[in-house]
């Protein structure tokens, strides 16, 4: 069997119909957008329509709502900076403990500038209390900044409530949405939503592409300036082959998204039904009803999650763990342990993330070697005794700090 | 992914010596659960002639984590555990083709877990002597923790200054923000402020190599001179060393504060004794002060 992708939160393969309409811009109308001549001449319709691509998809008002970026993170760093620098009296910002690195490190970084950050905590189901929330909203607050979805559990957040609740006492509401879109539908201008971040590679358009949305008459400040580029919101020569490409995959995505929550969460759900089934003491981390359609996040217990890849690997399946040892740290996730998931099984969790170009019967692979897998490693591993964890794991092998 | 070296992945899908010895009679478990690694090693030990007959190891951690265990195991057997005891982590990483430097705590833990071990064997308890933090110096594997001692240990005021004590910061150079960041907590602790452009703190000087002949004084002198540049290093630790007395080839020490009683005295004595030799061009034996009184019947304070 041919290799196995199942790392689509990661990243994901772009669409051979997006390479399609790509490769002209690279090798006719490569011309600069805003010169005058036959070079530029599609150029600037190209990106007219994509952002009208982009508009369809997460349904906003305008398409000159749309400014395109190099990526999620730009669009993140640009939406809270923005926010700050417009409303320079304010220095309080609300986010949660699960974001992605990309809004906790800025925030991390102006909490040492003076802002004080509200960090909001999960349950473990990974959920908000939006009573807390309530309390934290206030004329000191710059911006509330909440993922749509979260990228290791996919666990979907309330944000069109809290948007509601943020615009009600006055205060800017940003989501890094990055996860959700392509995968649930959206309505932006049904919401109060003020600013959302999205980036191309999670939707099988190329890497380097992103797009903040900027409703209409929000509050802003560019991060870069410069050119006239994105109306002077964004400068910078647009890069223009992958904005096209991103204009394609979204609407791509768009086509596709009834697939997603039918066809893909069939598999998702075959896979996490299969691997749990058999395989005794894992559980699946997140909340379990509230799920992004393409994202199982499973915990082995007593065995580390680098491991379990590397044979995943080497059976030609490709996942990712939030172990601390895939990513260089000391910790495991800080999703893992905000979710007060034992250290025990924070780091033997593996996430399964599909996509439309997956099928069951890659599925069906998948659950037939993890058995072996999870097996093989807990024969190596102190806590794991025959055919279960020993008595008492934590007492039983309690070893010296080093 | 991480690069790992072949040897590394054969170690890891093939391990050698997995699970517990049956009849062990040594356990070393070291590891910390919160990082993601523990490991425990059990050893048979031939109890007439120390010899290790028979090792296996239980490890829950990654790759590398699994691979250090494994050809630990393979390293250690038929050694007596004196020979086992001068196995390094660096022993372990070669044997291994390298680590990328974030996972040479694997190999680290690998080490201690023998020692512990052995501790075990010998009714002795071992300790950890050290703490590990976040790697911030991806090209010389420093971490956070060895920095603040030495910033704290040396008085040091800037990135340079880090740089000439620990390596830390002068390799590609991308962590000097971290640096910085480190500089500006400690000295915040000390009621200090970091200024970047503060004068750097003394470099240690290199002790030039004895060539000609000493006095008795000379001699002593220079010996002193090198204690007093391994100083910084064992006061990072929380330790100090004392010259106490020099007689022959012979150079008697108090190893103080939290050397003194450390499992890793001996490793200690036995590098001031390698520096000593280098710079003064001669065979000198570092001895604990305490065996003076054996020797010499001379009262030791």
């Amino acid at each position: 069997m041919k290799d196995i992708y199942l790392d689509n939160n990661a990243t994901t393969k772009v669409d051979p119909a997006v390479v399609d309409v790509m490769i002209p811009y690279f090798l006719e109308q490569y011309g600069n957008p805003s010169s005058i001549h036959r070079f530029a001449e599609g150029v600037a319709r190209g990106l007219k329509q994509a952002r009208q691509q982009v508009q369809a998809l997460i349904g906003c008002e305008h398409d000159s709502e749309i400014i395109f970026t190099s990526c999620g993170t730009e669009s993140n760093s640009t939406a809270i900076l923005s926010a700050i620098k417009a409303q320079p009296n304010k220095k309080e910002i609300i986010t949660t403990v699960v974001e992605h690195p990309a809004i906790l490190n800025l925030c991390e970084y102006l909490e040492k500038e003076g802002y004080t950050i509200h960090r909001m905590p999960v349950d473990k189901a990974g959920r908000l209390n939006l009573d807390a929330y309530q309390k934290l909203l206030s004329d000191e607050v710059a911006i509330v900044s909440v993922m749509w979805a979260n990228n290791e559990t996919g666990t979907i957040f309330p944000v069109a409530k809290m948007a509601e609740m943020a615009n009600a006492a006055g205060v800017m509401f940003h989501t890094d949405a990055v996860q959700a879109v392509g995968k649930i539908p959206m309505m932006l201008q049904d919401t109060k939503i003020d600013m959302l971040s999205l980036s191309g590679h999670k939707l099988h358009a190329p890497k380097g592409v992103g797009v903040l949305y900027l409703r209409r008459g929000t509050r802003y400040r560019p991060l870069l300036r410069g050119g006239h580029q994105e109306r002077g919101r964004r400068a910078g020569t647009e890069n223009t082959a992958s904005i096209v490409g991103l204009g394609k995959a979204c609407e791509l995505a768009l086509n596709f998204i009834e697939y997603e929550n039918t066809n893909v969460k069939a598999m998702r759900d075959r896979l996490e039904q299969g691997i749990t089934a058999q395989i005794p003491h894992c559980f699946i981390t997140g909340d379990m009803y509230n799920r992004l359609p393409n994202t199982t996040d499973i915990a082995f217990e007593y065995i580390e999650g680098e491991s379990i890849l590397m044979l995943l690997n080497k059976a030609g399946i490709a996942a990712s763990s939030g172990s601390a040892c895939t990513s260089g740290s000391l910790e495991p996730s800080h999703v893992m342990r905000a979710m007060d998931i034992p250290y025990t099984a924070a780091h033997g969790t593996i996430r399964f993330s599909l996509s439309r170009y997956n099928s069951m019967a890659e599925v069906e692979e998948v659950i037939k070697v993890m058995p072996e897998i999870v097996a093989r490693l807990r024969k190596l591993s102190p806590y794991w005794d025959g055919d279960g964890p020993v008595t008492n794991p934590e007492q039983a092998f309690a070893p010296t700090y080093a | 992914m991480w690069d790992y070296s072949d040897k590394v992945k054969e170690h890891f899908f093939n391990p050698k010596n997995a699970g517990a010895v049956a009849d062990a009679n040594a356990t070393g478990e070291v590891g910390s659960i919160s990082c993601g690694d523990a490991l425990r090693l059990t050893l048979k030990v031939d109890d007439d002639t120390e010899v290790i007959l028979e090792a296996g190891f239980q490890t829950f951690g990654c790759g590398s984590a699994i691979a250090s265990s494994s050809v630990l195991t393979e390293i250690i057997k038929g050694m007596t555990l004196d020979e086992a005891l001068k196995v390094t982590n660096q022993d372990i990483a070669e044997q291994l083709e390298g680590l990328p430097p974030e996972k040479m705590h694997c190999s680290v833990m690998g080490r201690e877990a023998l020692q512990a071990a052995i501790a075990n064997y010998r009714g002795e308890v071992w300790k950890d002597d050290h703490e590990e933090g976040a790697l911030v110096c991806k090209c010389f594997a420093i971490d956070a923790v060895m920095i603040e001692e030495m910033v704290w240990a040396n008085k040091l005021r800037t990135v340079e200054d880090v740089t000439n004590f620990t390596k830390a910061g002068g390799g590609c150079a991308a962590c000097h923000e971290d640096i910085e960041a480190i500089l500006e907590k400690v000295l915040a602790e000390k009621g200090e402020k970091f200024d970047p452009a503060a004068a750097p703190v003394a470099k240690p000087e290199p002790i030039a190599a004895v060539k000609a002949p000493l006095t008795n004084l000379q001699r002593i002198k220079k010996i002193e001179q090198v204690l007093e540049s391994l100083r910084p290093s064992l006061m990072a630790d929380g330790g100090d060393v004392e010259l106490v007395e020099v007689i022959g080839n012979t150079a008697y020490v108090n190893m103080t504060g939290a050397c003194s009683g450390c499992q890793m005295a001996a490793m200690t004595i036995a590098g001031i004794q390698q520096r000593l030799m280098e710079i003064m061009g001669e065979f000198i034996k570092v001895v604990p002060a305490t065996e003076m009184a054996k020797l010499h019947n001379i009262e030791v304070a």
